[in-house]
């Protein structure tokens, strides 16, 4: 399914990053970086607390609004219950819609962001996604301290919260149309192995887009897939080459593989995760390329792997999804 | 029912990791452990004028303490990725499992915390060991006699 917007712009974005991520290639970007995994909170849920609340005070700061002058919320993360989201963003904004799309999220709040502002509902909102590397491994994984040896297709999950601004009136980024992505069950199962649980969905994505737009990739200045890492993106390259004919060699990447120095930081093995993975990534440095217009026109494609730990036990498949926003200089 | 295509071509881009090598290096670093437990056991024997029984109990708790120690400082996790799981067959595995689980839900307080989670992992060990304990006793029991 996509959708046209006419009158929607992100005004602003402001991006707060974890020690990992500082460590990375992108460190100048992010608003805000800090050194350890707590910031100074008693526990990890608590400090992704922060990082969501830090988030919203920097745009606020950036964007010279209030708390009062925000129309609408949309916010989402990984742990039960979205509770980094409601804590974070508790007496911000007029109204709030919690979302879940584990780490397809960041995008699928702008998409409901947008809708509200294209059908003139708001005139502004603001767009929240967190992860906590910490946070994320007590609840899906094992405890955090606890050192069981994970193979090299494993991801890690990104430390850091991104808060955008979305406006009816005319900024220079545009966001031009949107693609909502359906639920892809290709029988994979391996947690350790997000990327290709997750490249099916970007692969189903990316083909709507191209067939409901009648665009091919040429008309995208970049396209990005969220959190696949570096062997999920080569298999949506190659199989999107192979089954569709739809070249991607020359201006796709994945934000997982770009967040972190993946040659340096050997503890994120195949790349970064999580719903502020492709949120730092675009809403930092892709976001400031846009705005000196280096990049005219970009397509992000976040995926997530709908699971729980649960049902993987119950040895269930993982399901993926994936949504996209095209991106443009206005 | 799998995507054969897909299958095929995800298959093509996959992590090459050598069992072969994780396992040389858990068996040397495993290796390592035991020889210097030998050591810390001889040490005791001599210096406290311990039997043997008495000094690896002192030896086990001597390891324990220390695998407990290097989770709490946390570097514990670190160090089994660079060695693998040599580091945790011996009973520093056990002693890690359980640190690293209290610490998670130490937040949590006594009770609904550390209390109720601090076996999350290590539960399965005594469980299956108790039940395996049983089994070979069991099996000594029929085939070798009740004494």
């Amino acid at each position: 399914m996509t959708f046209k917007y006419d009158n929607v712009y992100l005004k602003d974005t402001a991006t707060i990053a974890g020690p990992y991520e500082k460590e990375g290639p992108l460190k100048k970007y992010f608003d805000k970086t800090y050194n350890d995994l707590y910031f100074g909170e008693a526990s990890f849920e608590l400090a992704e607390i922060k990082l969501v609340k830090d988030a919203l005070v920097m745009l606020m700061k950036k964007t010279s609004l209030t708390k009062n002058d925000i129309d609408l919320v949309v916010g989402g993360d990984l742990l039960n219950q979205i509770t980094a989201t409601t804590y974070g963003s508790c007496n911000v904004g007029k109204s709030f819609i919690g979302i879940y799309g584990a780490c397809s999220s960041s995008v699928l709040g702008m998409i409901v962001a947008s809708d509200f502002i294209d059908s003139k509902r708001v005139e502004n909102a603001v767009t929240l996604v967190s992860s906590h590397n910490m946070s994320s491994e007590k609840q899906f994984r094992n405890p955090t301290e606890y050192g069981a040896p994970k193979p090299d297709s494993a991801t890690f999950t990104a430390t850091g919260a991104t808060a955008c601004l979305l406006t009816n009136k005319k900024t220079d980024v545009k966001i031009e149309c949107a693609t909502l992505g359906k639920i892809i069950d290709y029988d994979q199962n391996d947690p350790n192995d997000m990327g290709r649980v997750m490249a099916p969905a970007a692969i189903d994505t990316l083909k709507t887009h191209f067939q409901e737009t009648g665009r091919s990739p040429k008309d995208y200045d970049l396209i990005l897939t969220g959190d696949l890492g570096r062997y999920g993106k080569e298999i949506v390259k190659d199989y999107m080459f192979t089954t569709y004919k739809v070249d991607l060699k020359e201006n796709y990447n994945d934000c997982g593989v770009m967040l972190y120095d993946i040659a340096l930081q050997k503890e994120v093995k195949a790349g970064g995760s999580g719903p502020a993975c492709s949120a730092l990534v675009s809403f930092s440095y892709i976001y400031s390329l846009l705005k000196e217009k280096k990049l005219k026109k970009v397509l992000l494609i976040a995926t997530g792997a709908l699971f729980s730990p649960t049902l993987v036990y119950q040895k269930e498949n993982i399901y993926s999804i994936a949504h996209a926003i095209s991106l443009e200089v206005a | 029912m799998k995507n054969i295509k897909y299958e095929r071509i995800a298959n093509n881009h996959k992590s090459e990791e050598s069992r072969v090598k994780n396992a040389v290096i858990a068996f040397l670093s495993g290796g390592v452990l035991g020889f210097f437990a030998e050591w810390l056991l001889n040490f005791y024997c001599n210096i406290f004028d311990l039997s043997r029984t008495d000094a690896s109990t002192l030896m086990i708790v001597t390891f324990i303490f220390l695998a407990s120690l290097a989770t709490a400082l946390g570097f514990f996790d670190k160090l089994v990725n660079r060695f693998k799981c040599g580091l945790l067959i011996p009973i520093t595995g056990f002693a890690h499992s359980m640190t690293s689980s209290a610490m998670d839900y130490k937040k949590e307080g006594l009770i609904y915390g550390i209390g109720m989670n601090i076996f999350k992992l290590a539960g399965c060990v005594i469980l299956y060991g108790v039940v395996s304990a049983w089994f070979f006793g069991m099996i000594r029991y029929f085939i070798g006699g009740a004494s």
